[in-house]
């Protein structure tokens, strides 16, 4: 049992990766159209930008937490304001493809400065150790992952959905053009937006850096799981990517724990049975 | 949405034989590298890449749907006639038709699946199946995990051509090529091939006059993937070996990588980006990561200021379509 419990918490954690990544791909889908291919690679730079910011600058874990996702989103927002931008209006394709090229010159450059080998992260003093809970031993810092990462999750929903800067930023999704008439500047807020979004990948990236070591090709692969997420979920709703991220993560680590063979491959199982039955997945509607 | 081309020209008897001249000055030069100072295997190798990126151009280029994973038909397909030749000891030409009816299932079966989405889901579908089978080949027994198939005999074609010498291994591939190349040509000009532009052009529109889109699209797909495959298993004989590297996504990122230089949907252009690519990659292999980082630096600057491509911004010029 205490193996099953052990898997639970690892699944319970990449899910709360996969809702922060889908979050954050759903976020910039909305307002820009474009599936961020780069998201992976600047999931994995939020995880360097803490690295950098501890063995160069001496900043500690809870500034980084900050401050990296912040950073990261400036980058985002300058690759928005000068590549992105182009492409309005062009076949969403050519944002899939743009992003790609991105993401591979993200990645080799990290990969030429520090090889493939994961660099090592110390979890912050105050959440070391661990607790009892009676039927399994919980490390506080995989708690704290998890339970960080849903308010994170739910606050953003908050302000997508429940506020008046949510309210405009769907309807600029709905009608740009009309949102400008309104004196809203649109452009300003679609280059926040892929920030948000970005900087939510970032954070994601920090969140993971003492539990998985920081590796250039660390969002690579981990990329095309949460597009798998996201076609399960569909991009339809912010509520729905939060709530497949976590289920999924979940579904994954009691795979490892019943079927380890079919660790790696049951999500994407999944996103074909989901396919099957409902092409337009758990959430989304009509593409 | 704009289209992925801007202006597919008609065809007119002169397209035709520009399109006849561009054909036979390739086959010649081509024809004619055994007796030139180039590396043979290199020729061959690009060649492979060449058939594989035309069979993705039909469908991107004429069909309007971005594969993300078209490396899984032709490393299945190369996976498939490696076993056949190996452990089977089947002659060569029936080791090729082993590859092509592997990739023709795969092609069905993940054609189903992903035509059911459009656009970038589509493109997303056709990426997670392809990791799901590369995870299938690193757990299964016959590709030999991280190893992959080695040593695999080449034997004699048709019982005469002897594949173990280079120059008639060159021809072989050379003619299973052309032979591609020639079936992908007359598909794109057949009235199929009109159904597939107008449905990338204006699919509600094409829907409106009665075609039943989704069986073009479907048909579109299972057709170049098994054309992929074709080149999956001409390249088992180049390469002799079959590993998990030829399934991986990262390979079919380069496959749209060629096409996008070259030139997406026009008839020329994957070949031109395919020998680019792999020219890059042969001439570059010194200088480590940084040829992902130049890959990726050709991606950028070909989709934000060269959208057509090298053969697409030349036909464009000469208003002439190749």
């Amino acid at each position: 049992m205490q193996a099953l419990y052990a898997q639970l918490l690892v699944g319970l954690i990449n899910g709360s990766f996969y809702a922060l990544l889908s979050l954050g791909l759903a976020v910039i889908f909305g307002m820009l159209n474009i599936i961020n291919f780069a998201h992976g690679a600047l999931y994995m730079m939020g995880a360097f930008m803490a690295y950098f910011l501890l063995n160069l600058g001496g900043i500690n874990y809870w500034w980084a937490l900050l401050l990296a996702p912040i950073i990261v989103g400036i980058f985002g927002m300058i690759l928005e304001r000068t590549m992105l931008q182009w492409l309005t209006g062009l076949d969403h394709l050519y944002g899939l493809l743009l992003t790609f090229g991105i993401a591979l010159i993200v990645q080799g450059v990290f990969q030429n400065y520090f090889g493939s080998s994961g660099l090592p992260y110390a979890i912050p003093d105050q959440l070391r150790g661990g607790m009892n809970l009676g039927f399994m031993f919980l490390p506080i810092y995989r708690g704290w992952v998890v339970i960080f990462s849903l308010v994170v999750c739910l606050a953003t929903w908050y302000l997508i959905e429940k506020t008046r800067l949510g309210a405009y930023l769907r309807a600029a999704t709905e009608n740009p053009t009309l949102v400008r008439a309104f004196g809203i500047n649109v452009p300003r807020m679609i280059t926040l937006t892929y920030g948000l979004g970005v900087g939510l990948a970032a954070l994601a990236g920090v969140l993971s850096a003492p539990i998985n070591q920081v590796r250039p090709l660390m969002g690579a692969d981990l990329i095309i799981v949460v597009f798998a997420v996201v076609v399960i979920g569909g991009m339809g709703s912010i509520m729905g990517s939060i709530i497949t991220g976590f289920a999924l993560g979940v579904i994954e680590g009691l795979t490892k724990y019943f079927y380890p063979e079919a660790s790696n491959t049951v999500v994407f199982v999944l996103m074909v049975l989901v396919l099957l039955v409902k092409p337009t997945g758990l959430t989304g509607r009509a593409a | 949405m704009t289209a992925l081309t801007d202006d597919t020209l008609p065809v007119t008897p002169r397209a035709m034989r520009d399109e006849m001249i561009a054909f036979v000055v390739m086959a010649l030069l081509l024809a004619s590298v055994p007796f030139t100072g180039v590396y043979p295997f290199f020729v061959m190798q690009a060649l492979c890449f060449a058939l594989l990126a035309c069979a993705f151009n039909l469908l991107i280029g004429y069909g309007g749907l971005l594969s993300f994973g078209h490396a899984m038909f032709m490393g299945t397909a190369g996976y498939c006639s490696a076993h056949a030749l190996k452990v089977w000891a089947l002659p060569p030409e029936l080791g090729v038709l082993v590859g092509i009816a592997a990739a023709f299932v795969l092609s069905l079966i993940t054609g189903y699946i992903s035509i059911r989405r459009q656009g970038i889901y589509f493109s997303m579908i056709t990426l997670a199946l392809s990791q799901l089978l590369y995870f299938i080949y690193l757990q299964a027994p016959f590709t030999h995990g991280e190893d992959g198939i080695q040593g695999i005999p080449q034997g004699h074609m048709f019982g005469v051509l002897d594949l173990s010498n280079a120059t008639v291994l060159y021809y072989v591939v050379l003619a299973g090529f052309l032979a591609g190349f020639l079936l992908i040509y007359r598909i794109i000009n057949s009235p199929f091939g009109e159904v597939l532009k107008s449905i990338r052009e204006n699919e509600p529109r094409a829907i409106s006059l009665g075609y039943r889109t989704d069986q073009y699209k479907f048909l579109a797909f299972v057709l170049s993937g098994t054309l992929a495959g074709f080149a999956g298993a001409l390249k088992v004989f180049v390469a002799q070996n079959a590993s998990l590297t030829d399934v991986h996504w990262s390979m079919s990122g380069e496959v749209v990588l060629m096409t996008l230089v070259g030139g997406l949907g026009t008839i020329f252009g994957p070949v031109i980006g395919a020998f680019v690519i792999i020219a890059m990659q042969q001439y570059l292999a010194g200088f480590g990561q940084w040829v992902t980082v130049i890959q990726g630096s050709i991606f950028v600057i070909c989709v934000l200021t060269f959208r057509r491509g090298v053969i697409g911004e030349i036909a464009h010029y000469f208003r002439r379509s190749l």
